[in-house]
């Protein structure tokens, strides 16, 4: 069924099981505890940051895979998506998994698009066993997007930190586990913000304009929920979108309306203003939030995972920053 | 964003831009410049004590001594951002550790060794100067037209 821009899943899937995969900066951070696997060492073991990355996916994959009581073989399709340039981190984890894989790329939104993606398939009955997941290392989007992560450039209290870490999710027809109810697919929003420093105040626009469409398509209020959790806008995005809302009559409660950028880390971490990163949306989202679910402390939860579509060349180029955002609706 | 680029901008994204910016923290520019000032001159400090050093202990004058001191300093620079603590104290210190020849050096090893992953040939070679090469570029390119300019001068004056 769809209403707008936002797809009611009435089968309602479930996330049957879900891991998730940290670094050792997330090691440290108060949401330590919700992580099935916490690496002491960026390098993995691994002779580049690029392999780490691509195997703190296969193993929180393989994780993922394993908690719900499948092989790989069973998983029918792979959805996954990453920041690295031609999604390298996804598409070798798919070689690995050597299931059906279509790579996605939605920037930091890329965990509820996959998510989305997979409740769609499932719902519809295109698929049983759907794998999503996606991946960040914090060394390779520096060296991606910044400077080699040993330069000593000095970063605004605006800039954010790129969370190192993978998520993975099964989302089945049946089984134990919350179940996904609705997802709204994000417009492209630009509003002229260049600085790739700020990404927060770039992203806060495209939150706004999915959460907006998620409770018009659907004519709720969002006391409906529990949460709602942005991906990564971070402290200065996140208060920027708390007040747009408000501004366009659609007030959050302060309690109520969290950033994943903001849970991951703690206030003496020096993140500046807060994490970002694919990791961020999926480690908060995979493991913190559904641990909480199935602890029954949560009832409904709606994640609107943030993205900044830039890429370096566009942005030396003198491009403003297209941003998105989808929202998935997770219930018990 | 430059002021020229600002006016194109529709007034949606002008009036956002506004709302946003009264929300982004302020950068601590005075702090900055009391850290920059603080860390480079210490380290301009430090570079003048080298030189003390080499002209006391070892056979160089002032004008010998700058080569070997200049060495040393980038030698300290580069060990530094080997052990990945370049960057953090670049993060407090900011124009303090850029400017000296240290920023330099870090600038040009910290390429180095990000691109040792991809190989001493295209890795290493090809990206040692990729944040580097335009101060290169642009220093040659600055010295060659002061040099004409002291050539026409003297010409002129004879």
């Amino acid at each position: 069924m769809i209403q707008g821009q936002t797809w009611i899943f009435t089968n309602r899937p479930r996330i049957v099981s879900s891991a998730t995969v940290g670094g050792p900066f997330e090691a440290q951070g108060p949401l330590a505890e919700d992580f099935d696997l916490l690496h002491e060492d960026l390098w993995l073991g691994q002779d580049s940051f690029e392999k780490a990355e691509k195997k703190m996916f296969e193993e929180a994959c393989e994780r993922a895979i394993d908690k719900a009581g499948l092989q790989m073989e069973d998983i029918q399709f792979f959805l996954a998506g990453d920041l690295m340039n031609q999604v390298i981190s996804s598409s070798f984890t798919a070689r690995t998994l050597s299931v059906p894989y279509i790579g996605l790329f939605g920037a930091c939104s890329t965990s509820m698009e996959g998510l989305a993606l997979a409740a769609l398939m499932v719902d519809s009955g295109k698929a049983e066993r759907v794998l999503t997941g996606t991946c960040s290392h914090n060394a390779t989007a520096e060296r991606q997007y910044r400077y080699p992560t040993e330069y000593g450039a000095q970063k605004p209290p605006t800039a954010q930190w790129t969370v190192t870490g993978a998520g993975a999710a099964v989302v089945m027809p049946h089984g134990e586990g919350p179940c996904i109810t609705s997802a709204t697919i994000g417009r492209v929003v630009d509003l002229g913000v260049q600085d790739p420093l700020n990404m927060g105040a770039a992203m806060a626009p495209a939150a706004v304009d999915t959460i907006q469409a998620h409770f018009r398509d659907l004519r709720i209020s969002p006391s409906t929920y529990d949460l709602i959790l942005t991906g990564d806008l971070g402290r200065v995005g996140h208060q920027t979108a708390a007040d747009l809302l408000a501004k366009h009559d659609l007030p959050l409660p302060v309690d109520r309306f969290l950033d994943c950028g903001l849970m991951i880390y703690r206030e003496d971490q020096p993140v500046h203003a807060g994490a970002s990163g694919c990791a961020s949306s999926a480690c908060v989202t995979y493991g913190h939030i559904l641990n909480r679910f199935r602890r029954g402390e949560l009832n409904k939860v709606l994640i609107v995972a943030t993205g900044a579509l830039l890429s370096p060349v566009s942005y030396q180029q003198k491009e403003t920053i297209p941003c998105i955002a989808h929202a998935v609706a997770i219930e018990v | 964003m430059s002021k020229k680029q600002k006016k194109k901008l529709p007034p949606v994204q002008q009036e956002y831009q506004a709302f946003a910016k009264k929300r982004e923290p302020a950068r601590p520019v005075v702090k900055n410049c009391i850290r920059a000032f603080l860390v480079g001159g210490s380290i301009c400090l430090l570079g003048q004590l080298i030189s003390t050093f080499y002209m006391r202990f070892f056979d160089f004058n002032e004008k010998t001594a700058s080569d070997p001191t200049v060495a040393t300093l980038i030698f300290i620079a580069v060990l530094l951002t080997g052990f990945g603590v370049y960057d953090n104290i670049a993060q407090w210190a900011g124009a303090g550790t850029a400017i000296p020849v240290t920023g330099f050096a870090n600038a040009v090893s910290s390429a180095a060794i990000e691109h040792r992953a991809e190989g001493l040939v295209l890795g290493v070679g090809g990206n040692m100067f990729k944040l580097a090469g335009s101060v290169i570029v642009f220093g040659v390119v600055s010295a060659f037209v002061i040099g004409i300019i002291k050539v026409i001068l003297m010409g002129m004056g004879g």
